[in-house]
């Protein structure tokens, strides 16, 4: 996990456009795997683009075990049928809570970004670099947040959503629409940051830890589980919900009833 | 400045830039202990409304983070993608 040394470039340098800094040896993006050069565009196969690939292969086939398994459900639940039930029900409520009973579809939405941010934030825990990892992902999820805000704020308020950014008074306009700007960076950077934060202190204490001398090695047993229920875990989940509430939250705002 | 490589003091800036960045991190440190306690509070006061109040908490203490998180971004892009070592 963690820390690719030299001559890999920044994924997030290279987007602004920025060469990574090759002497400080950490690098916190992604290592790359494989450049491809679709129609003369470089593609990047990029660590976060394969371990995204085999978390969503792997939740894919999870729905269609899911899928086939549903014929055989009925009215009285056992096994697991409990738990697909638990999952959606608690779903349900939570964007229910969040939305409004008429919004409830979006939960059909919110439900698979939870569960990708879900699996990547505690994919750490198997080694994997988590994919939220990397502003890449963060970023395109919180694309299709900025699309739906501004998509469901003209489909239900029509004019009024163009004149809310008149107001109060029109001379505001500008700042409106910068903050209509800065909600995706704050969420995509907030969830990026978070999650990089962590892996990035979890590889310093690893390399610290490896450098002990002596005795003082027993401090290898403990540590590391306790940093990983923190920064993997407990960090993960909540920043997880955090994340999709936001989203909704943000959403609402705009929908114009 | 004789014998100072301009590159090591970009760089040893750029290091001290990063550290004074993370004092954003006061801020919602303050905050978001601010907010528990209000919280903590509020149970209190409402145990039945604990659900409620955990999660205005908790979506509370998320916003106020991102100004924290934006102190550890500059100070990641000085670390790790310093666009000032490029302009020497």
């Amino acid at each position: 996990m963690g820390l690719h040394l030299l001559e890999v470039k920044s994924l997030v340098g290279h987007l602004i456009g920025w060469e990574t800094n090759p002497e400080t040896g950490i690098d916190p993006s992604a290592r790359i795997i494989e450049k491809l050069n679709i129609g003369g565009t470089e593609v990047w196969i990029t660590e976060t683009v394969v371990n995204t690939w085999v978390f969503m292969a792997v939740l894919i086939i999870i729905a269609a075990v899911i899928r086939v398994g549903l014929k055989k459900y009925n009215d009285k639940p056992s096994g697991f049928q409990n738990v697909v039930e638990t999952a959606i029900e608690y779903m349900d409520s939570f964007v229910r809570s969040v939305m409004s009973d008429k919004y409830a579809y979006f939960g059909n939405w919110f439900f698979g970004v939870f569960i990708l941010i879900l699996v990547s934030n505690l994919s750490g825990l198997l080694g994997f670099r988590p994919p939220t990892a990397d502003l890449c992902t963060t970023a395109a999820i919180t694309l299709v947040t900025f699309f739906l805000i501004h998509f469901m704020g003209i489909k239900t308020g029509k004019g009024g959503y163009f004149k809310g950014y008149l107001e109060p008074v029109p001379i505001l306009l500008p700042i409106n629409i910068i903050s209509e700007i800065a909600t995706p960076i704050s969420l995509s950077f907030r969830l990026f940051g978070n999650i990089l934060g962590g892996m990035i202190i979890t590889s310093m204490v690893y390399m610290a830890l490896g450098a002990l001398p002596g005795i003082l090695k027993i401090f290898n047993i403990g540590v590391p589980s306790v940093l990983s229920i923190y920064f993997d875990v407990f960090a993960g989940c909540i920043q997880t919900v955090i994340f999709v509430m936001l989203s909704m939250t943000f959403i609402k705002d705009k929908i114009a009833d | 400045m004789e014998g100072l490589d301009p590159r090591a003091f970009v760089l040893g800036c750029s290091a001290i830039g990063a550290g004074l960045a993370m004092i954003a991190g006061v801020g919602p440190g303050i905050g978001q202990g601010f907010a528990a306690g209000k919280g903590a509070e509020a149970v209190g006061r409402q145990p039945e409304a604990r659900g409620t109040i955990t999660s205005t908490m908790l979506l509370g203490c998320a916003v106020a983070e991102s100004t924290g998180i934006y102190g550890l971004v500059v100070a990641m892009i000085l670390l790790f993608a310093n666009p000032l070592v490029g302009k020497i």
